[in-house]
């Protein structure tokens, strides 16, 4: 085993192990330490995905010194090296984008909270990443949720714990449905390890045995992964969990928190349920037409609005959508398509909410659409951010929501013809209604104001801050430019992926 | 059918008492009343998964009388996991005291209604 091959452990315990001693620290050592930690995990994950591009396959990695089925072990591949390289990436952007806002949102006593959760939510992704057991899976989900939470009320404000109660109402349901699916799949299978789970499940499909029980496995993981990755109609908590905390959380929050689910599922449908069985079982359908219901009404809802925040909280249930509606093409293109479409809204989520901030700031901290006329003029860098991540979300050439939108219309070609007619139809109308949202906040943001209150006021963004939103704009430019190495990446990753 | 319920009767408990932690933990508004749901739905979950880990007349999997053959115990993996994941929901109902703590010292209530109307109120 040659030192690399040690580097994804080295990242889910280098960024616990940074909480734990963050905590008798001062928030300014907590943010070094989180800064540094990160930049680690990014390097060693990139070492990892060269490693794995360089093999062209996954290989399992023991913790403790069980072999399978006994053991617990996590496989890394070059899909999920990928995913951890994009989830440290975004996240250290997004964290230098929003720390003058940390600095002041929050009291000192509580900022190396701030820190430790994000510690904490960087070690559960990547877990969730990494794993190859189910029931590891679950108990870093747990954590995810409680760090998430933990994040959404950090600004102790009234507004911010009923978000984060109903965050957390919803999101308990889902993970014990997840739990039972997992019970469930234990009973029949009597492994918890995806690999030899996925063995033990395909001898019970062959011989035709268990059909209700594997069919109600499907539905509850399904289901369960679904409410907390903030599918449709359980889309609910979404925009008071992301609208009112501090941007550096709704960033992280919209773009990796939930995304993490999504991986996870993504890879129980390949590695343990093996996904021409879930493409058989219909439940494929369900999550299209869910995904369809939600990319159309997460847009109408965010038309609705008179709040920015909450409009781009409302267009990621739109987004999510996308995601689910590539699933549920059930097809290897549609995955491929899904899969990259996480990684391109994290870019351009946390994009549009750094920049949000940057935008209310220097409108007397306010974010309705009345208050935030001229603020791209007040605040230049932040405007141009905003804009281009617009841009990006509603399919410019050049920038990286383009490459998305191109990709699921060509999956659709791949899948049944009705399901390729309503995928079409539905981008279409998606992207006209994301254009009104999103091409009216930008002409509210440069709506001509007198020449005063065109004077920034207020505080001006910091040069760490300029650094993170400058990096976040080039990752959204580079990801639509430069667009082929990662489909390829993912394609060869999902080869290998089951 | 009927039968099959009577002899899975481990299993109707943990489905019907499922049913009724997650029916409180979302329909309550009392914000005490919903963390006693999320009680109930996590046990119900904890039943379930100890009862499939129970073998008929098996012997509690602890290695002293010097049997080796393993189907003499029963199956010691769902009690660790049920331990882990009590771990696990012990640490959520803590993190759900907690904000209720703060919800009650922010709004001098426990109903979710009636802090959801004053949070409308500051909002006007």
């Amino acid at each position: 085993m040659t030192l690399v091959q040690n580097f994804p452990f080295f990242c889910i315990i280098l960024s616990m192990f940074s909480a734990i001693i963050s905590f008798p620290m001062n928030h300014r050592w907590a943010m070094r330490v989180h800064l540094i930690m990160v930049t680690v995990v990014l390097a060693l994950s990139l070492c990892v995905l060269g490693y794995t591009a360089s093999t062209g396959e996954s290989y399992t990695f023991m913790m403790g010194h069980f072999p399978a089925p006994w053991g617990n072990e996590i496989r890394i591949g070059v899909l999920e090296a990928l995913m951890a390289v994009f989830f440290s990436l975004i996240m250290l952007l997004s964290v230098l984008g929003g720390l003058a806002h940390i600095g002041r949102e929050l009291k000192n006593s509580r900022k190396n909270l701030f820190f430790i959760l994000l510690d904490l939510l960087m070690s559960s992704l990547l877990a969730l990443i990494y794993t190859n057991d189910l029931f590891t899976a679950y108990v870093f989900i747990e954590i995810n949720t409680i760090s998430a939470c933990g994040l959404i009320m950090i600004k102790k404000e009234g507004r911010t714990y009923v978000s984060a109660l109903r965050y957390m109402v919803m999101s308990l349901v889902g993970s014990s449905l997840f739990l039972i699916a997992l019970t469930l799949l234990y009973t029949i299978t009597g492994q918890l390890l995806m690999t030899p789970a996925k063995e033990a499940l395909a001898e019970l499909v062959a011989a035709g045995e268990y059909e209700v029980p594997i069919l109600v496995i499907i539905s509850l993981v399904t289901v369960g992964l679904g409410i907390k990755s903030g599918l449709y109609p359980f889309h609910t908590w979404i925009p008071d969990a992301y609208g009112y905390t501090t941007p550096s959380a709704s960033a992280i929050l919209s773009s990796l928190v939930s995304k993490g689910y999504l991986f996870l599922l993504i890879k129980i449908f390949y590695r343990v349920l093996d996904f021409e069985f879930v493409v058989s079982s219909q439940v494929v359908n369900l999550l299209f037409m869910l995904g369809i219901l939600g990319m159309i009404m997460g847009s109408w809802l965010a038309i609705k609005t008179q709040n920015i925040r909450r409009m781009a909280a409302f267009s990621s249930v739109a987004q999510i959508g996308y995601i689910y509606m590539g699933i549920g093409l059930g097809t290897t293109a549609g995955v491929v398509a899904a899969l990259f479409h996480i990684i391109s809204h994290g870019a351009m989520k946390s994009l549009l909410f750094i920049s949000i901030s940057g935008l209310s700031e220097v409108s007397d901290d306010k974010s309705d659409f009345e208050s935030l006329k001229g603020a791209g003029f007040r605040n230049k860098l932040a405007g141009v951010a905003y804009t281009v991540g617009a841009m990006s979300m509603i399919g410019m050439p050049l920038l990286t929501g383009f490459i998305s939108k191109y990709l699921f219309a060509s999956a659709a070609t791949t899948a049944l013809q009705g399901k390729m007619v309503i995928a079409w139809i539905a981008l279409a109308i998606s992207t006209i209604l994301n254009t009104v949202y999103f091409m009216g906040s930008v002409l509210t943001i440069y709506h001509s104001v007198p020449a005063e209150q065109r004077k920034p006021h207020g505080m001006m963004p910091s040069r760490v801050e300029s650094v993170g939103t400058v990096g976040l704009i080039a990752l959204n430019v580079g990801l639509g430019v430069a667009a082929t190495p990662v489909i390829q990446a993912i394609q060869t990753g999902l080869a290998i992926f089951g | 059918m009927l039968g099959n319920l009577l002899t899975n009767y481990e299993d109707v408990a943990a489905v019907i008492l499922f049913v009724i932690g997650m029916g409180n933990l979302l329909l309550q508004s009392n914000l005490v009343k919903k963390i006693i749901g999320l009680d109930i739905m996590d046990s119900a979950v904890y039943l379930f998964l100890a009862s499939k880990g129970y073998i008929e007349g098996g012997a509690s999997p602890i290695y002293v009388d010097g049997i080796m053959d393993a189907s003499y115990y029963i199956n010691p993996i769902p009690a660790g996991l049920v331990l882990t994941g009590i771990v696990v929901s012990v640490s959520v109902s803590a993190l759900m005291m907690a904000l209720t703590i703060c919800l009650y010292r922010e709004y001098h209530t426990l109903n979710l209604d009636e802090i959801m109307l004053k949070l409308g109120k500051e909002e006007m």
